[in-house]
């Protein structure tokens, strides 16, 4: 069963709101993915968000972007990210892994192939950018089959009936995207998020994510004040950037923990 | 095929189509939808959207029976649907056209557009000229360096050409860019697709804007030979000019539907944007349809000498009109569209677009083995004037 809801539990018990870091998986290669994912929960990351590399990542900014296309030029494939996964589980079976990407290589797998494995290489939830809940009942009703959340997308153009639609799918935790434009844009405006998230609780009844714009520590603790879990991506990978694949996990897991400090200060 | 309605209210064509775009789209999507739909059927819209195609377009583009072609391939005769005879020189215009007066009734100001070869920039830029709009054209970056005479065409018609330096750095990259423009800037700007592809409504509306194609040739076709042709062939990229041509003829069932790809250098060779002939279903830019792509469902880089056709996915609409067995899907390698290329241009002093240039050169194959009193209408969807120094430097010749 997906680890996400005794996660969210034991935070709200703990008075807590949810750290969730994104890295791309393969970037820059996978032999250190899995020391950053290690690494990104000793600095305090409750949920990782494993990003599966595509040739078109639409949605993305150019910082992943870059980072999709150094995944892929090592070759990471959707089976080699599950195999990732499943290596990560040797080690830890307490944090839950979201995997986000794209339709395409899902599809190319096929939805039994893919459930299946996922399943038990110990995926907990798995966010597909480009299907919205009108084109993936099908894979979230097989996932959830195989106690795999949906977790979906909401975003600042979204209204009340697309919040209800998405609340009825939903599991796990939904993702509120604060921004019109890609990954890794400008920055966040806390007054519209502010505004968002009750509106959005009115219709979801499982924990909010915010993502898109957050880049530091003081961002996400006002985040924090306002949602159950803060997301964040390009930032870490612009640190993968900076770092050589030695350094990265080092890099990685200290700035997730002084933003995991600012949260909880 | 007693009749036909597809797309269903949600966008498919059978399994195809759809709305695969991130949350952040869904929004403009549906207002899009909303509004086209109203305006599809508003008579005023219709005629002013005619109007402009007669008087701004220059339509209606004659059909031409190309007798010199016809004499020497032997057998069926070979019309050309003259859509090289358009402003700005190909079926382009016909889509810019529409979409710039659905932006315009939508009160957007700016418009965006993604191009490869630069015809639908230089559509793109062209419209918004007409109605004072602002415009960005996407263009991957190897394309600006490919097509710099359409370039500046662009940049004197007032836009703003943006090269793309992720990816392939050609169309489908372009593509992208221009979805995270208009995710960024959907409030005020228009995102003018520029082929049948893309999320709901854009299949739909870009194939109804140039079905003025097909409804033209159903009257001409009867004026000029007293019947409808035996066939009709169209070459297909995403697939707009085809789609644009079969479109009022799918319930015509003794219409032959022939769609040509860019066989590049031969499907065996793997080099080739050949989509329906070679590749598999999956999803990518907003709609489930057939694409180029590896094992891992990752999108491969296309080849075509045709920069139009160089494109690793297709319109909806022929995925579903393949699998249904209505239209048929053949390729025809670079080699081959260029000696049909020279056969135009010598027999008919007519200069055609490397892309139409492919389904000539599927007519000429077919003729042959057809009688004299058997009819094939090309699709001739442009002219070749942006082609010059492609088909130069083939030849050995730097002008």
């Amino acid at each position: 069963m997906s680890r996400i809801p005794d996660t969210f539990a034991r935070l709200k018990a703990d008075g807590r709101k949810a750290l969730i870091p994104f890295v791309t998986a393969g970037d820059p290669d996978r032999e250190s993915t899995i020391a950053i994912m290690h690494a990104l929960v000793a600095g305090g990351a409750d949920v990782i968000e494993l990003g599966v590399p595509f040739s078109d990542p639409m949605a993305d900014g150019p910082t992943i972007q870059r980072a999709s296309e150094r995944a892929l030029r090592n070759g990471t494939s959707l089976r080699d990210v599950l195999a990732l996964v499943r290596t990560f589980r040797e080690q830890d079976q307490r944090t839950p892994v979201v995997l986000m990407g794209y339709a395409n290589p899902v599809e190319a797998m096929g939805y039994d192939t893919f459930v299946d494995e996922a399943a038990r290489a110990g995926v907990d939830g798995v966010l597909v950018v480009d299907y919205p809940p009108e084109e993936s009942a099908d894979l979230t009703h097989r996932l959830r089959a195989r106690g795999i959340d949906s977790i979906f997308l909401l975003s600042p153009t979204s209204d009340d009936a697309r919040m209800a639609d998405v609340g009825k799918l939903a599991s796990g935790y939904v993702y509120y995207v604060s921004l019109k434009g890609v990954t890794g844009a400008a920055h966040i405006d806390l007054d519209e998020v502010g505004a968002m998230i009750p509106r959005i609780r009115a219709h979801v009844d499982v924990p909010i994510g915010v993502g898109f714009g957050i880049r530091d520590g003081e961002t996400a603790r006002a985040i924090g004040a306002i949602a159950d879990a803060v997301v964040i991506g390009s930032r870490l990978v612009q640190e993968i950037e900076a770092s050589t694949p030695e350094t990265a996990a080092a890099r990685l897991g200290a700035l997730v923990e002084s933003i995991r400090k600012a949260m909880d200060a | 095929m007693q009749m036909y309605d597809l797309p269903d209210r949600k966008g498919h064509f059978g399994p195809y189509g759809g709305v695969f775009v991130a949350e952040t789209l869904v929004h403009a999507l549906d207002e899009l939808r909303t509004q086209y739909e109203r305006l599809r059927e508003d008579p005023a819209f219709i005629a002013e959207f005619e109007y402009e195609l007669r008087h701004y377009v220059g339509r209606p583009s004659p059909v031409y029976h190309a007798r010199r072609l016809t004499e020497k391939c032997g057998g069926a005769q070979i019309w050309l649907k003259r859509e090289d005879l358009n402003h700005t020189g190909a079926h382009k215009i016909n889509n810019t056209m529409g979409q710039a007066l659905v932006a315009r009734h939508m009160g957007k100001k700016r418009i965006i557009a993604e191009t490869g070869a630069g015809q639908h920039g230089v559509a793109s830029a062209t419209v918004a000229a007409r109605y004072g709009m602002e415009c960005v054209v996407y263009m991957g970056s190897e394309d600006v360096v490919r097509q710099a005479p359409n370039v500046y065409r662009m940049k004197l018609l007032g836009a703003s050409v943006v090269p793309v330096e992720s990816g392939s750095r050609t169309l489908k990259d372009a593509l992208n860019e221009a979805m995270r423009d208009w995710v960024t800037n959907v409030e005020d700007t228009f995102y003018i697709i520029g082929t049948v592809a893309g999320p709901h409504p854009y299949p739909m509306m870009v194939r109804d804007f140039n079905a003025v194609v097909g409804r033209e040739l159903l009257q001409q076709m009867p004026e000029a030979i007293g019947r409808q042709p035996d066939a009709i062939l169209a070459c297909v990229g995403g697939g707009s000019n085809a789609m644009g041509a079969f479109y009022p003829y799918i319930t015509q069932e003794s219409v032959k539907l022939i769609g040509v790809e860019a066989g590049g250098f031969g499907l065996a060779s793997g080099k080739h944007a050949a989509t329906l002939c070679a590749g598999r279903p999956g999803v990518l830019h907003g709609n489930r349809t057939y694409l180029m792509q590896d094992e891992n469902g990752q999108i491969v880089e296309t080849h075509s000498i045709s920069a139009g056709l160089d494109y690793p996915g297709v319109g909806p609409e022929h995925a579903w009109l393949k699998d249904s067995g209505r239209a048929q899907y053949v390729s025809v390698t670079d080699e081959e569209a260029l000696e049909a290329f020279h056969a135009l241009c010598r027999l008919e002093g007519i200069i055609p677009a490397l892309e139409s240039s492919h389904a000539v050169a599927h007519a000429m194959k077919l003729a042959r083995e057809m009688s004299a009193d058997q009819v094939l209408l090309v699709n001739l969807s442009g002219r070749g004037d942006k082609d010059m120094n492609t088909v130069a430097k083939h030849s050995g010749i730097t002008l």
